[in-house]
């Protein structure tokens, strides 16, 4: 445990955070609304706290695993705690917990919000709120290796603590080039977005907040009613389209520049995300038709737009599907767990560790008929090494796990099953509303601050896929010498 | 540059970890995830589990855009073949690691066919290393530099030496002018001296110079620079058998001793005037038998680490003057340094310096090629040649009014024959070799030595 090192890289985070902050407070000036004033000091006191921690030199800058999980998961937490100071200092929230919980449901992407009427409040704050689902879904310590200047090779461990998805790996030999790739086609993206959604009729200020919680997959909307609130099918269309595009692996996206567009239907996990997309909407637009909906078409407008929001864990809303029949909810709920790629922005557990769960138990049924059978499991064609798949089998427990054991703090507050149930899942799968209380039109306003804890805690352990976050719990790690 | 790497061995993990240190992109490709593990842990390249012949892994490590592909398994069948698919399939240039001695005599003919743009036998190399210290009785290390002209060699300096306890300018002014001390370790730290700084005892000093010079130079200081006449190996492998033919050629007696008795029959027939001992070289009785307190030199290179030390070290004891040994894992060097063998060499790091030479000439191919680069005292410090061209900034400028970076020195400008020892007065002209001492930095511009603003003003 090199408490130097983790602090001083904390240091270098907080003041990246302060950098970040900068676009937010431009807004806030051309706006010239009363919140300038709290992110001056919001910056003023990041880029205080970031110096101070800076001026801690580590004696040993060799980094290992362990400190690479721990700056990933402290960084989180830190940048989550002063990412809470513009809501609190400008006052639009009064509670420290509540600031807290807007702040870290933004940087995990998760777009689940205590806010009441978010239309009321300033145009800076709001951007703040959405920018950080744009840092967040990419990762801010992916950020800093790829602004940085130097980058040691160890660092490689924050990637992998902080990249979703089983076995991440490095699209090119250089770590700072790779992150640097991923952001470049992120942004790339995500501007396209912002012009289509302009194209589409959406104001300018509008189409730019939506596209960046689009693009982390997060879900923070500036209207009450979400995307709803405009009625505009052609930006409908747009939204559910990138929402897609944001939850496939960058890496197929990378392969697409490289002139290699057969990659897509290469890969096993892009299939699966399609197939569960497509058959999703589907058998809900069957449901609806007729149900909820007059005609198939409208039908189909909605439940594709709901399908790629919760799959992809991003959490918009054109309907109250609160009000769906059970069967469309309770594929919405399957689809909040599923998530979508590894290697993208979005939430959940991702269909790669669905896919090789369900390839695990197919072996296993495979070996009782066979039982001197030799049976790897192949993604792609080439073997799956057995550290992945125990890996995949203990994350899917852990997730269990931490859910359990949320469920069970939250339900100690009398609030009915089915709220808590998905509140607990929109929280750990970074989706945003569930059904309920907190479903598409309400919001998690009234649970108390404890609950909220837990909720924080969820959204974070999902982002960072829940062995960073442990890694803190455990005793001997804060040790000097861990035995 | 675009590097691919085959095979996750000792080699190769060296090459990866000094090329991607440089900047270039590297991508080793190993069948097995083991080491492959600890090379994505611990280095900034990215790792491709497969096998480095088939065309399908190439691909998938780019070699169609790769600048340079090195292929350094185990086999060199495999090593020829994955070159000669890699070059195929678009790779530039190609590097095979070649070790077999059948092979060794085919060389030429092999790059030719195979379009290998470089062979490196580590064994060989290993040997031809050992053979220059040898054949050079004081010094620990002898690099050449300059085709020959200039050569930079170690010397350990003890008590009895006259220099222990001098500044360096009464050196200069009292034994020999002609040479210059161009970095010194002492006790694991690299220092770049200056006139005033004072050479103690158990310091390694490098001394640059013409090759006369610094013989004289090691006459002078060194009390019992006798030639070395006989030598014992230990251990018959390639190394032994690449270094008793170079002993043959320098005149030198060697005797091997190989514990294996068919690889003594072998030996015996590749070797006619070497006598081959049948025996183990690790007991004791076997080299006091075999007269090992009456060598002048002794070399330990069997496959073992452990052996060769400890061997040495009793050599070394028995009053041997020269005592080499080979070792494989360079680990607790800075332990090694402090045991008193003479010399300790290692087949990877002489094959990873050939190979990083041969890279940077190749990036340095436009502006100011280095040509000649030394790792020295565990790659702390370097020693490059450049040439300056008409790209040098600072041509005819006298060199006390540039203002070098911290850890450079100038150490020697060679122009046409002349060898130049440079002082504050004397100036680079374009056409010159200048040979640098670097400490803990990389150059690959010549340009790069001086610190910005450091070039008078013509005006």
């Amino acid at each position: 445990m090199n408490y130097r090192l983790i602090f001083s890289n904390l240091g270098t985070v907080l003041g990246i955070e302060a950098a970040l902050m900068i676009p937010a407070l431009l807004v806030s000036v051309i706006y010239g609304q009363d919140d300038v004033y709290a992110f001056l000091v919001s910056i003023s006191v990041l880029v205080a706290a970031g110096f101070l921690l800076h001026l801690l030199k580590p004696k040993n800058t060799q980094m290992y695993a362990r400190d690479g999980f721990a700056i990933v998961a402290l960084s989180w937490f830190f940048i989550s705690l002063f990412g809470a100071l513009p809501f609190l200092i400008s006052g639009v929230i009064t509670s420290p917990m509540d600031a807290f919980f807007e702040s870290v449901s933004g940087f995990t992407t998760t777009g689940a919000s205590i806010l009441t009427d978010v239309e009321s409040l300033p145009r800076g704050i709001l951007f703040w709120r959405s920018f950080t689902h744009w840092v967040g879904g990419m990762g801010v310590l992916a950020l800093m290796l790829a602004v940085l200047p130097s980058v040691k090779p160890n660092t490689v461990h924050m990637l992998v603590a902080e990249s979703p998805g089983p076995n991440p790996g490095k699209l090119v030999p250089k770590i700072r080039q790779t992150v640097k790739i991923l952001y470049m086609i992120y942004t790339g993206m995500t501007l396209a977005l912002i012009v289509l959604l302009i194209i589409s009729g959406m104001p300018v200020y509008d189409s730019v907040v939506h596209a960046l919680g689009t693009a982390g997959t997060g879900g923070f909307s500036i209207k009450n009613t979400s995307i709803g609130a405009y009625n505009n099918a052609f930006a409908e269309v747009i939204i559910a389209v990138f929402m897609f595009l944001f939850g496939i692996n960058f890496a197929l996206h990378y392969q697409l520049i490289r002139g290699n567009l057969k990659s897509y239907f290469r890969d096993a996990e892009f299939r699966f995300y399609l197939g569960a997309v497509l058959v999703s909407i589907v058998l809900i637009t069957l449901d609806l038709t007729g149900k909820v909906f007059g005609s198939f078409p409208e039908a189909l407008r909605y439940s594709s737009f709901q399908v790629s929001s919760i799959i992809t864990t991003t959490g918009y809303s054109t309907a109250d599907f609160n009000l769906w029949p059970s069967f469309s909810k309770a594929i919405l709920v399957l689809l909040m767990f599923f998530g979508a790629s590894a290697g993208s922005t979005a939430g959940g557990m991702k269909c790669i560790r669905i896919v090789l769960l369900m390839k695990l138990v197919r072996r296993e049924i495979h070996r009782i008929i066979h039982p001197r059978s030799v049976y790897p499991v192949r993604i792609n064609g080439k073997t799956v090494d057995e550290d992945v798949l125990s890996g995949v089998t203990v994350f899917f427990f852990a997730f269990i796990c931490i859910f359990a054991v949320a469920l069970l703090i939250v339900s100690a507050e009398g609030k009915d099953m089915i709220s808590n149930f998905t509140a607990v899942t929109a929280c750990i799968g970074n989706i945003g509303p569930g059904l309920g209380i907190v479903g598409p039109m309400g919001n998690f306003s009234t649970y108390s601050a404890l609950s909220k804890a837990v909720f924080s805690f969820c959204m974070i352990a999902g982002r960072l896929e829940i062995f960073p976050i442990l890694l803190l719990f455990a005793p001997t790690f804060w040790k000097k010498v861990n035995i | 540059m675009k590097i691919i790497i085959i095979g996750d061995g000792k080699v190769g993990y060296t090459l990866a970890e000094h090329l991607s240190k440089e900047g270039n992109d590297v991508t080793i490709i190993d069948k097995d995830p083991e080491p492959l593990k600890k090379a994505s842990e611990y280095l900034d390249v990215m790792c491709i589990k497969g096998n480095g012949v088939s065309t399908k892994v190439l691909m998938e490590a780019g070699v169609k855009d790769a600048d340079l592909l090195i292929a350094a398994t185990t086999s060199d069948e495999m090593n020829m073949v994955c070159c000669l698919t890699a070059k195929k399939l678009g790779a530039a240039h190609t590097i095979a690691r070649i070790r077999d001695p059948e092979y060794a005599s085919e060389l030429s003919v092999l790059k030719r066919e195979l379009g290998l743009d470089m062979v490196i036998n580590p064994e060989l190399e290993c040997a031809r290393e050992i053979g220059r210290v040898l054949s050079h009785p004081t010094a620990v290390e002898v690099e050449p530099f300059a085709k020959g002209r200039v050569e930079l060699v170690e010397i350990k300096v003890t008590g009895s030496m006259p220099v222990a306890g001098m500044k360096l300018k009464e050196i200069s002014a009292g034994i020999c002018p002609s040479i210059l001390i161009g970095a010194v370790q002492r006790n694991g730290e690299v220092i770049i001296p200056n006139g005033e700084f004072r050479i103690e005892e158990k310091d390694m000093i490098y001394v640059i110079g013409r090759p006369a010079d610094v013989h004289d130079f090691c006459r002078r200081v060194v009390p019992d620079s006798n030639r070395v006449r006989n030598a014992m190996i230990v251990g018959g492998g390639r190394i032994a058998y690449y270094l008793a033919k170079y002993l043959e050629e320098a005149d030198i007696r060697a005797k091997i001793i190989e514990i294996d008795r068919e690889r003594c029959y072998e030996l015996s027939e590749l070797l006619p005037d070497t006598l081959i001992i049948n025996g183990d070289g690790s007991e004791e009785a076997v080299l006091e038998s075999e007269n090992l307190r009456n060598m002048d030199a002794f070399v330990a290179v069997t496959g073992r680490d452990e052996e060769n030390l400890l061997t040495s070290l009793y050599a070394k004891q028995c009053g041997v003057k020269r005592v080499v040994a080979k070792i494989n894992r360079v680990t607790y060097a800075s332990l090694i340094m402090n045991m008193g063998i003479d010399s300790v060499v290692s087949p990877k790091q002489i094959t990873a310096n050939g190979i990083i030479r041969y890279v940077r000439g190749l990036k340095n191919a436009m502006g100011n090629p280095v040509e000649t680069l030394y790792r020295i005292i565990d790659g702390k410090a370097e020693a490059l040649e450049f040439v300056a061209g008409q790209s040098t900034k600072f041509l005819n400028t006298p060199l006390r009014d540039l203002k070098l970076k911290e850890g450079i020195l100038v150490a020697a400008i060679v122009r046409k024959n002349e060898i130049i020892i440079p002082h504050g007065k004397d100036v680079i002209r374009p056409g010159d070799s200048v040979i640098i001492i670097v400490k803990d930095k990389h150059f690959s511009d010549f340009n790069d030595i001086v610190e910005p603003g450091g070039i008078p003003d013509e005006l």
